[in-house]
């Protein structure tokens, strides 16, 4: 039972990596001509330092995606390129290979946005929570109005708004990139203070909108928890007010939350990304925005393929994790 | 109507905020020439003043006539992406609610499958195969191409529970083909959630839009909200201390987005009273 | 001394149409060991009654008067956490059996316990609890979607019966069970009850399950307690008229003629008839029924009815 359903699981994930991969493929493809040919032409007749390996590019692509080649073999070629992780060369970083850009800026990524994700959702679900147990303190009234007209606006948009208060006017802390030009990267308490100021910013427009759409959330859930009937029989057995909201309402007006979270995860990165790009933060985001600039198919296409896998995966290990959080679920449905 | 208003605060300030945004591009239209949105037809980098009340751009752009032309190509882009997204949606989620079966395991597998996608890679993907520079309605029909994920979702499940009830058996009892019950049961029940699905689109649509501008990807020539916001951070614009160039647009996306905001919010209120007092 | 005893209780709603009264003014005692059955049809008030004996009456709803005594002890001007330790310790309550009771992400065994520990009782000896109830043993490894509907109930009654209260309130303890199922449980309530010599106070509409369960019968109609008898006395000789309606549209053997029931609709809690709430429905109905709400009396040793003409 459980073994069918995460092999069940384990093919939605595998769908979707092969998804993404022929969409990398066939989407450029239908405007009629192959615009990554174009660009590799482009780059190769202008020239310069990088010619000779441009050419050998060229050569190598015509060799595998020439026109003389059917699609079908085109297309076999590009899935074995891709489940290799080979993306190629960089065009615009040309000899670095899109493998390495990838490796070097996802821990960025992954780190911010794990960090933020976690946090709001956890602050949100608990303020959500409590906001809706009789007798919620009463800061809450003035916190909560704020945060939800935040959770309707970008991400990025705040980030604006933060970095011209907090860099630009007060001076606080750092506007721009993930760390200080000239600090040596290095595993010292120097170095990651230096991280975690630049990181603050970046964070603090995530999180501050974020938290409020999961506290709407989860208020509602915790409302319709409440009436449950479990909810009034364990009043009745006495149980402590603590035990009744932790064990009994938060318990299970969390299933809902985490579904929900799941399917957030793609609007989050897509929002993160933008974040990124403003901030000069050097994660994924930054990477996708100076690939876009710089027209670099191969990056685009590697970038893109990296997160949508990435997220499957992530989506992939909840829902394996998710039974153990719902028994009723017991890895049978699917 | 007005006294229905009164007692659905959110969606009076919903109404209120876009209402402020259009007697704003009307009143804008008068007095600008749309000439003036565009580069080199005024100083450059001018703060605000009395003949740039919103001040101008490093191109020479008059931002308040940048504002005035800009803001309703973006709300164009987002109504008409959002309007398709509904309607596709509509449609796939009926097909898939009441006929269910494998047709409903499809479109439900494409719309979750899809969702744990982010939006914003496809599109960028979409906008660079496409390249050559995309026009505004190019645009629209990009963002279009995903908006029918989510409405496709939610409205399903509306309409898996409506099949239940009381009045949509008695329909099918009495006789009444698909087709008939769809039009003349569910929809009209549907509407006020159909209403708030529909903002919500146009809300995600913009969103959409406005970050594909952001990284370059968007109409280079129109001054769309998200062009000059690119434009902003392309020059950095807040390091250099303009301030005047950022914050109309960002007073203006504010206001678009806490108006829709809100306007689902009142939409909820209608279509779901249970959750009345939400706010 | 009265097991429990509940001196003038009124409960109400606060409503936007206006204030509901769903107990009004409602008076009877259960001595220790004795099985008290409270009938009335939907609406009646009897449910509101339960929680409110519990003092779990929720906003927009409020007790607004009367006494409830559980032994000398009066739970009605008790506080916060006091209430809260005489709930399963003092009285303790079997919910209904269409109720969905246990958490469904919890082990039934774990619901006991908490239930304990939250008594400052160490949890221990749970397998016996789920034996004495009938339960096989491993049951307290299972989560509730893993029982049948019979099971779960006898889980709930041994959550009640676990800190050994001395009354315990069941209300329609086998509603949406099936008939076999149900006199299992009903079996099963019994016998726990006389192990604990507590006072059980049964609600429900079913006066067929009554008369085989309880020693006296109240019956209640729109927040009102019209009649309290003994089963036998009710059963031969009903002093209400709505009583003896009752006991008449009951299948029996005696009468073949076709199922009768109670003409008229149970009144709105909010717009009650004047006088006695039950004269539009009543075929006795006089000018003074219209006129003056009859109060409970004594008609003869233990028998009280709430009617002029009784």
């Amino acid at each position: 039972m459980r073994a069918l359903y995460i092999a069940r699981r384990f093919a939605v994930f595998l769908l979707i990596v092969w998804l993404a991969a022929s969409l990398n493929f066939f989407l450029p493809r239908l405007s009629g001509q192959d615009p990554v040919r174009t660009k590799l032409l482009a780059e190769a007749q202008l020239g310069g330092y990088v010619h000779a390996g441009i050419e050998d590019m060229v050569k190598e692509y015509n060799q595998k995606f020439g026109l003389d080649r059917p699609l079908w073999r085109q297309y076999l070629s590009y899935l074995g390129d891709t489940a290799q992780l080979d993306f190629n060369y960089s065009i615009s970083n040309y000899p670095r290979t899109v493998r390495d850009l990838i490796a070097e800026a996802l821990p960025w990524t992954v780190g911010l946005l794990g960090m933020t994700t976690l946090l709001s959702f956890g602050i949100g679900s608990f303020l959500g929570a409590l906001l809706a147990w009789p007798g919620a303190p009463r800061w809450m009234r003035y916190v909560m109005p704020p945060l939800w007209a935040l959770h309707a606006i970008p991400f990025f948009l705040l980030g604006l708004i933060l970095m011209y208060l907090f860099a630009f006017q007060l001076r606080l802390l750092p506007i721009f990139g993930g760390y200080s030009p000239g600090a040596s990267p290095g595993f010292n308490i120097r170095f990651v203070l230096d991280v975690m100021a630049h990181a603050t910013l970046p964070a603090l427009s995530i999180i501050l909108v974020a938290t409020g759409g999961w506290a709407l959330g989860m208020r509602g859930m915790m409302v319709t928890t409440m009436g449950e009937d479990y909810v009034t029989f364990a009043e009745a057995k006495g149980l402590r007010a603590s035990t009744i909201f932790l064990r009994y309402c938060v318990r299970n007006a969390i299933l809902p939350q985490t579904t929900a979270l799941a399917l957030a995860l793609g609007q989050i990165l897509s929002g993160a990304v933008l974040v990124e790009v403003i901030f000069g933060y050097p994660g994924i985001g930054a990477l996708l925005f100076q690939a876009i600039r710089e027209n670099d198919h191969f990056l685009i296409q590697g970038i893109v393929f990296t997160v949508i896998v990435a997220l499957g995966f992530t989506t992939f290990i909840l829902d394996v994790l998710y039974p153990w959080l719902d028994p009723r679920i017991s890895y049978q449905r699917t | 109507m007005l006294r229905y208003l009164k007692r659905n605060p959110s969606l009076t300030v919903g109404i209120g905020f876009l209402g402020v945004l259009v007697v704003f591009i009307a009143v804008g239209m008068i007095l600008i020439d749309p000439e003036d949105a565009r580069p080199l037809s005024a100083p450059a980098l001018h703060p605000p003043s009395w003949a740039y009340p919103f001040g101008t751009d490093r191109q020479g752009r008059d931002l308040f006539a940048a504002m005035v032309v800009g803001t309703p190509l973006t709300l164009r882009i987002g109504f008409i992406a959002g309007i398709l997204g509904v309607v596709i949606g509509t449609i796939l989620a009926f097909v898939a609610g009441f006929y269910r079966g494998i047709v409903d395991t499809a479109i439900r597998g494409v719309a979750d499958i899809g969702l744990t996608v982010p939006g914003l890679l496809i599109l960028i993907i979409i906008a660079v195969s496409v390249r050559g520079g995309l026009t505004v309605n190019q645009m629209a029909l990009v963002v279009a191409s995903l908006a029918w994920l989510n409405p496709t979702r939610t409205i399903r499940s509306q309409v898996l529970t409506l099949r239940e009830r009381g009045y949509v058996e008695v329909a099918r009892l009495s006789g009444m083909n698909g087709p008939e019950i769809i039009f003349f049961e569910m929809i009209p029940n549907l509407l006020p959630y159909l209403g708030a699905t529909l903002v919500n689109a146009v809300s995600a649509a913009i969103l959409a839009s406005i970050g594909l501008e952001v990284l370059g990807l968007g109409p280079l020539e129109a001054p769309t909200l998200g062009m000059t916001l690119y434009w902003v951070n392309f020059n950095a614009a807040i390091i250099n201390g303009w301030w005047w160039w950022w914050m109309a647009p960002i007073v203006i996306i504010l206001l678009v987005f806490l108006g829709l905001f809100f306007m689902t919010v009142g939409l909820d209120e209608i279509a779901n009273p249970r959750l009345r007092r939400s706010i | 001394m009265n097991a429990l005893r509940i001196e003038g209780l009124r409960v109400s709603f606060d409503h936007p149409l206006g204030v509901v009264r769903a107990v009004d003014d409602v008076s009877f005692a259960l001595r220790p060991n004795e099985r008290f059955g409270l009938v009335g049809e939907s609406g009646s008030g009897k449910s509101t009654m339960a929680l409110a004996i519990m003092r779990m009456i929720r906003p927009p709803g409020h007790i607004d008067g009367g006494d409830i005594l559980l032994g000398d002890t009066n739970l009605s001007t008790l506080s916060g956490d006091a209430i809260r330790r005489t709930r399963l310790a003092g009285i303790a309550m079997v919910p209904q059996g269409s109720m969905n009771a246990l958490n469904p992400v919890m082990r039934v065994g774990a619901q006991v316990a908490d239930a304990m520990r939250d008594h400052g009782v160490q949890p221990r000896d749970i397998d016996q609890l789920m034996a004495r109830v009938g339960l096989p043993a491993g049951t307290v490894e299972k989560y509730p979607h893993e029982l049948s509907g019979g099971m779960k109930q006898r889980v709930c009654i041994a959550i009640a019966i676990c800190l050994r209260p001395t009354v315990i309130i069941a209300d329609e303890p086998t509603s949406a069970l099936d008939v076999v199922v149900q006199r299992q449980v009903m079996r099963t309530l019994a016998v726990v009850q006389q192990d604990l010599n507590a006072a059980i106070l049964l609600i429900g509409h079913d006066m067929g399950l009554m008369a085989q369960f309880v020693d006296r019968l109240g019956v209640m109609y729109a927040g009102r307690l019209v009649e309290i008898a003994p089963i036998a006395e009710i059963v031969r000789k009903p002093r209400h008229p709505y009583t003896e309606m009752l006991i008449a549209s009951l299948p029996s053997m005696d009468h073949k003629d076709a199922l009768r029931g109670i003409p008229g609709l149970a009144p709105l809690l909010r717009d009650l008839p004047s006088g006695c709430a039950f004269h539009p429905r009543c075929p006795k109905a006089r000018d003074r029924c219209r006129a003056e709400r009859p109060l409970p009396r004594e008609i003869e040793g233990g028998v009280l009815a709430a009617c002029h003409f009784a």
